[in-house]
């Protein structure tokens, strides 16, 4: 038992909200993204979204099972900082991260943590902040970033700054063609992962 | 004159004795005045349940003001303070609800808590769709949390023993602590080791709270400006006794101050005043001694109800000292204690059946009145007749007052010429009380409470914002052990589930959740299957899921490691946060373990906010021999009891007016001046209750008191009146409606003053006790016998 109990560290729900985050704020039509200052354009174009809705599919692959186990779903977005992650397949379960509390409903209960009560998940909070507010720099303050073009597609890679996150989270990829982000990958440093693909972006 | 110095010892004596019984006595507010001293069984369990129970421990803390952040902060560092402190079992403020600690026990113990653990859970299509699930569970943020418990909790029991025990919703929490639902302040609630019907503990837990609070908010600049509220029984039970301790204390001084105003003034001598005030000492200390020798407690409410004997227990000497005109001094108290002593002896006779109906009363405080009265009474009037007159020096000379009674005499000469509209006072009253007839009585326990009602609203807004803890509804098992009564529990667990799901509740807790009796956990650990068997199972159980049955080796370790575990009992649950709450819910008094179970009404459906007790009764079904499940609405049941109690004492009142009129036809030996005795006390019983209802104010039971108070005070003017019938003398006439007239204006004076206290006790004792005193003396002086009309000049 890690972590001291069935509850471990907040962290991974963080970083999963920030990379729904970013996957609901970045599938957005515009301009190709290009060059380094690209991620300037898609940083500001991140703040200027008031509400996102996408469709999702998401991929665990865990080292203690043989297959991967999917899910599907959507996510919304409403600015300022309200964000809802919504599972429906293969159980029904609600995530809502707003006013610094996350709500998770599952099997007709409702569960309330406050991301204040883990402090590694601070930063997470903060690059929320800094996504939505289209602060590069404060993004910069809790992942090394990574942004490259290749022309067919471009790749952001985020890595956590801290230490001790680090050796829970290895990063969060983002993939994205044109004006469309495919794909949000965490890997976990034991080497788990999630992939999220992402549908076409609703009104 | 040897008798006389020997009546002066005995009451010295008496004195002495009575002032070392009030100094050792005990004295309380909390709620034990309005709970029955003899409880039916049921009853019982409520008074407990009020005086002891949780609800009674619960202390509501609201931090608003300053800024936000500091306001987070404040609440994080007081909880903190407050958990280190033995005087608090339990302080909660919303952050993380369980410790680590609780986490491992709850971990380590699953299969003994968890209530999925049955034989099928451990079938091979049992074990199938619990391990499914948790794979499923593993797509979500969540699951992913859980993936290291997957190996050695494949079933999940972990994550079921914590949705057993965590309420589903919760206050409203902003940055990790409780917010109200407006997020201006934030709360925490506290559960005090000491019961709320002990006074000074709980006053001593507020002491603690309010100095750890206000050192943290000198600590920093932005938080300074934040400021502290703290509601809950036992804070209201402080409160109440702090502001009747208070405004008993500064009423005394004021009514005292404008009596002695007014008998300086008539008495024209300091001496003389002293004097006069020397029954009501007396009478105060002797009713004060003998509630707390009959009681061992003496209640804030008697005790408030000391202020307001100084009104009555003057007049006695007022009569003494004005009537007894005559020099010397010893033959004039002579000639008093022969010709007035038994009109004023018949007056105090009266009062006392009068106030002997309220004795059998079952509910404390007002038979603590009772007593207080009537000893108060009897002493007063004791120290009038026996030791007064030996204290008046032979020098003394009481001041003429003759033209004081003069002008009285022919302005209630003038008035009588009127005397046939009086006919349209009582039409009126009782046609106003008719009309009222529904809403007389206030039926409600809380028109007692001496909370202000700013308090009470502040109140009911922190427990609206914190949701559950307003214990209303639970369900109390009396066993005759702690294993039975979780037995019980268990049993009727699965009935309260169906009421659940059928909406008519919205949750229950049960300290069988906490503590599971030895016998469920038995049966529990015999659902576990030996380790060969498991890992057979478990190899056909996984076999079309994506895990193989090896990986799960872990899984097989910590279930044979359950199946050789010794069952959790009440002292593993220790350094955890458990322990707390199963101490709440199982208590063990004299003998017998007692189970609660709090209930919480659905927010929504046909029952919102209202449960229906009957019906959970019913759904209940038949107790197990010798133990007894009882639904409880506390508010509705402290309603019902209030409302026994006013009808019980409606009724002893009516019957201590039949006594009195007994007791005047006795004396008496004649109706018709019984009837102009009875007459106008009634017609001012009337008035007053007119008065009040027509005033839009439902009286309480202490307007009742306040009733009988009018009876005893209007039967001395009343018997006066009365005697002057037999009497011709001008002179006499006019002292005699002196003395009436200022002791009159002192019972006035004494209960008017109470009209302004906030305390509804004392405040609805002042309102009917002034206008019925002044109504009464009015009425008697008008209804007098035809013999009244003073001698005619020839």
């Amino acid at each position: 038992m890690s972590h001291g109990g069935p509850i471990p560290t907040w962290t991974h729900v963080c970083t999963m909200m920030v990379s729904c985050l970013v996957a609901c704020c970045l599938a957005v039509p515009g301009a190709g993204a290009a060059e380094d200052d690209a991620l300037d354009q898609l940083m500001a174009r991140m703040s200027q979204r008031s509400h996102g809705h996408v469709t999702f599919t998401e991929r665990h692959i865990a080292s203690v099972l043989d297959r991967p186990v999917e899910a599907s779903g959507e996510l919304f977005y409403d600015a300022p900082d309200r964000l809802e992650k919504r599972t429906l397949k293969p159980q029904p379960e609600r995530l809502v991260l707003e006013h610094g509390m996350l709500t998770v409903e599952r099997h007709q209960r409702e569960y309330q943590l406050a991301l204040a009560d883990y402090p590694l998940a601070a930063p997470y909070i903060d690059s929320i902040r800094a996504i939505l507010a289209g602060d590069r720099r404060a993004l910069e303050h809790a992942f090394h970033i990574a942004f490259s073009d290749s022309g067919r597609q471009w790749t952001l890679v985020l890595s956590p700054v801290n230490a001790q996150v680090a050796t829970e989270i290895a990063n969060i990829q983002i993939v994205g063609t044109n004006d469309v982000i495919r794909t949000v990958t965490v890997r976990l440093a034991s080497g788990d992962q999630s992939i999220m693909t992402l549908g076409s972006p609703e009104p | 004159m040897r008798w006389r110095a020997f009546g002066v010892l005995v009451w010295m004596a008496l004195l002495a004795a009575a002032a070392l019984v009030v100094a050792r006595a005990q004295y309380t507010a909390d709620l034990s005045a309005f709970l029955p001293t003899r409880p039916s069984p049921a009853q019982r369990e409520l008074v407990d349940e009020l005086r002891d129970g949780v609800a009674s421990r619960l202390i509501l803390i609201s931090i608003f003001g300053g800024d936000g952040a500091s306001r987070v902060q404040l609440s994080k560092d007081l909880a903190t303070r407050l958990r280190s402190d033995p005087a608090f079992v339990f302080v909660g403020n919303g952050e993380e609800a369980m410790s680590a600690r609780d986490r491992q026990f709850i971990y380590l113990h699953r299969y003994q808590l968890s209530a999925k653990i049955t034989p099928d859970r451990f079938t091979v299509t049992g074990l199938r769709s619990a391990i499914a699930e948790s794979i499923d569970s593993l797509a979500s943020p969540v699951g992913l949390l859980s993936r290291d418990l997957l190996v050695t909790d494949p079933t999940g029991e972990t994550l079921q023993v914590l949705d057993q025990l965590l309420p589903s919703t919760g206050p409203r929490r902003q940055d990790g602590v409780w917010v109200s639902r407006d997020g201006n302040d934030t709360l925490l609630m506290v559960q005090t080791r000491t019961t709320g019907s002990d006074t000074d503990g709980q006053e001593q837990a507020i002491g603690i709270i309010r100095a750890e609070f206000e050192r943290l908010r000198h600590a920093s600049a932005p938080a300074s400006s934040a400021g502290l509220q703290m509601t809950g029984p036992g804070v209201f039970a402080v409160q109440a006794r702090a502001s009747i301790k208070r405004e008993a204390i500064r009423f005394s001084v004021l009514s005292s101050l404008l009596i002695a105003t007014l008998l300086a003034i008539a008495y024209r001598s300091v001496r003389t005043l002293l004097l006069g005030f020397l029954p009501v000492a007396s009478g105060a200390l002797a009713g004060t001694a003998a509630v707390a020798l009959c009681f061992g407690v003496v209640h804030g409410v008697t005790l408030g109800f000391g202020v307001t004997l100084i009104g009555e227990s003057v007049d006695y000497s007022i009569y003494l000292l004005i009537q007894a005109r005559r020099t010397p001094a010893a033959a004039a108290s002579d000639a008093w204690i022969r010709t007035l002593w038994p009109t004023v002896r018949l007056g105090l006779l009266t009062s006392v059946c009068g106030f002997a109906s309220l004795l059998p009363s079952g509910f404390p405080g007002l038979a603590q009145l009772g007593v207080y009265s009537i000893a108060g009474l009897i002493a007063a009037a004791g120290v009038t007749r026996y030791v007064l007159p030996n204290l008046l020096s032979d020098a003394w000379v009481a001041r003429t007052v003759s033209g004081l009674g003069t002008s009285l005499a022919h302005a209630i000469d003038s008035m009588r010429r009127y005397r046939r509209l009086l006919w349209i006072v009582p039409l009126i009253a009782a046609a106003t009380v008719f009309a009222h007839r529904d809403s007389l009585w206030d039926h409600e326990l809380a028109s007692l409470s001496p909370i202000p009602a700013a308090d009470q609203r502040l109140d009911a807004r922190l427990r609206d914002s914190l949701g559950a803890p307003d214990v209303r509804d639970l369900i109390v098992i009396s066993a005759p052990d702690l294993q039975s009564a979780l037995r019980t529990a268990e049993l009727i667990d699965t009935r309260l589930e169906s009421l659940v799901s059928a909406g008519e509740l919205a949750g229950f807790d049960s300290p069988a959740h906490y503590l599971p009796s030895l016998e469920l956990q038995g049966a529990r650990r015999g659902a576990l299957p030996a380790a060969d068997d498991l890992r057979n199972r478990l190899r056909s159980a996984v076999a079309t899921l994506p895990i193989r049955a090896v990986r799960l080796e872990p899984f097989v370790e910590a279930v044979a490691r359950a199946r050789a575990s010794t069952p959790v009992e009440r002292a593993d649950l220790n350094g955890t946060s458990l322990a707390a709450a199963v101490d709440a819910l199982l208590v063990q008094r004299d003998g017998h373990a007692v189970a609660l179970l709090p209930l919480r009404a659905p927010s929504t459906g046909p029952h919102a906010f209202a449960i229906d007790s009957a019906q959970v009764s019913g759904a209940l079904g038949e107790a197990p021999p010798g133990v007894s499940i009882t639904v409880f609405d506390l508010k509705r049941e402290s309603n019902a009891l209030y409302a026994d109690y006013l009808s019980d004492a409606i009724r002893l009142s009516l019957l201590g007016l039949g006594a009195i009129v007994l007791l005047l036809l006795i004396t008496l030996k004649s109706i018709s001046r019984v009837v102009r005795v009875v007459a106008p006390l009634i017609l001012s019983v009337l008035v007053v209750t007119a008065l009040l209802v027509g005033s839009g104010h439902p009286m309480i039971i202490l307007h009742l008191v306040g009733l009988l108070l009018i009876v005893a005070v209007g039967s001395n003017y009343a018997l006066f009146f009365d005697r002057r019938t037999v009497e011709t003398d001008a002179a006499d006439r006019t002292t005699m409606l002196a003395s009436l007239a200022i002791a009159n204006l002192a019972t006035v004076l004494g209960f008017g003053v109470l009209s302004f206290s906030s305390v509804p006790v004392l405040e609805a004792l002042g309102t009917t006790v002034a206008p019925g005193a002044f109504a009464a003396l009015l009425f008697s002086a008008l209804m007098a016998g035809r013999g009244a009309s003073p001698p005619r000049a020839p």
